[in-house]
C-alpha cells in the first residue's frame, strides 16, 4: 500500500457501506416496492367501486395477517421514500451536502419515517371509524 | 476538448432541449406527492375499520375524489419515471431494457386508468 493519504476507491467485497449509501439503495428498493404496491391500491379501489360484497372481501383480506403485513411494509416504504425524497429535493436545491449534514439527515429520515409509520398505525387502531 | 457527441458534431446541431424533461417531471410529481400521500395514508388509516357506506361516501366526496385522481396520476407517472431509471442502470441488454421500460409504462397507464375509473365511478355513485 502506498504511504500517501490519497483516497482509495472502496473495495466492495470488504467495504461496509456508510449509512447514506445504504439509505440510497433503500430509496430505490422502496420505490420499486411501492410501484408494485400500486397494484394493491388499484385492486382496493376497484373492489370499492364493485359494490359492498367485493369491498367486504377485500377488507377481510387486508385485515388479515398477510394483508396487514403487506400494508405495514407498504406504509413504512411509503414514509421512508417520502422522507428521503424530501431530502433529495433539498439536495437538488443545493443544500446539505457536507458529510456531517448528510449523516444527520440520514438519522432524521429514519426517525421521521419510523415515527409516521407508528403514528398512522396508532390512528388506524385507535381512531378508526365504524365497527 | 469539445463535449459534443460525434453525431452532434457531424450534424452541427445543438441539444434538442428535452434532456431535462424526465428529471424535471420526476421532481414535479415528487413535490405533488408530498401532501397527497400524507393526506391519503392518514385518510386510509382513519377509514381502516369503516363499513362499506362510510368508506364509499368518504372516498367519493368531490374533493376527496379529485385529490385521489391527482394522487393516482402523480404516483403512477412518478413510478414509471423511477422504474425507467432503475432499468437503465441495471438492465444491460438493450432490447430487454426497452421492453422493460415500455412494458412498465403501458402497465402504469392501464393501472392508472383503472384506478381513476374506479374513483370516478365511486364519486358518481354508479
Amino acid at each position: 500500500m502506498s504511504s500517501n493519504n490519497r483516497p482509495l476507491s472502496p473495495h466492495l467485497d470488504v467495504y461496509r457501506l456508510p449509512l447514506s449509501a445504504m439509505l440510497s439503495i433503500v430509496h430505490r428498493g422502496t420505490g420499486a416496492f411501492l410501484t408494485l404496491g400500486t397494484i394493491v391500491l388499484v385492486w382496493w379501489l376497484m373492489a370499492l367501486a364493485g359494490g359492498e360484497e367485493a369491498f367486504m372481501s377485500a377488507q377481510e383480506f387486508m385485515g388479515g395477517f398477510f394483508g396487514r403485513l403487506i400494508l405495514f411494509g407498504w406504509s413504512f416504504a411509503l414514509f421512508f421514500h417520502l422522507a428521503n425524497g424530501i431530502r433529495h429535493l433539498i439536495w437538488d436545491a443545493g443544500y446539505g451536502f457536507e458529510k456531517d449534514e448528510v449523516e444527520k439527515s440520514s438519522f432524521i429520515v429514519l426517525g421521521v419515517s419510523g415515527f409516521l409509520t407508528f403514528l398512522v398505525w396508532i390512528i388506524a387502531f385507535s381512531f378508526g371509524v365504524g365497527a | 476538448m469539445s463535449l459534443r457527441s460525434p453525431l452532434g458534431q457531424a450534424k452541427g446541431l445543438g441539444s434538442a432541449k428535452e434532456g431535462l424533461h424526465h428529471w424535471w417531471a420526476q421532481r414535479v410529481t415528487a413535490v405533488a406527492l408530498i401532501p397527497l400521500t400524507i393526506w391519503f395514508a392518514f385518510k386510509v388509516a382513519i377509514l381502516s375499520m369503516g363499513d362499506y357506506q362510510t368508506v364509499l361516501d368518504c372516498i367519493g366526496s368531490p374533493w376527496s375524489a379529485a385529490l385521489i385522481v391527482s394522487l393516482i396520476f402523480a404516483a403512477f407517472y412518478h413510478a414509471a419515471l423511477g422504474m425507467q431509471v432503475i432499468y437503465e442502470d441495471y438492465v444491460g441488454h438493450k432490447g430487454a431494457r426497452i421492453a422493460a421500460i415500455m412494458g412498465t409504462n403501458l402497465l402504469m397507464f392501464l393501472f392508472g386508468a383503472a384506478a381513476i375509473i374506479a374513483v370516478v365511478r365511486i364519486a358518481l355513485g354508479g
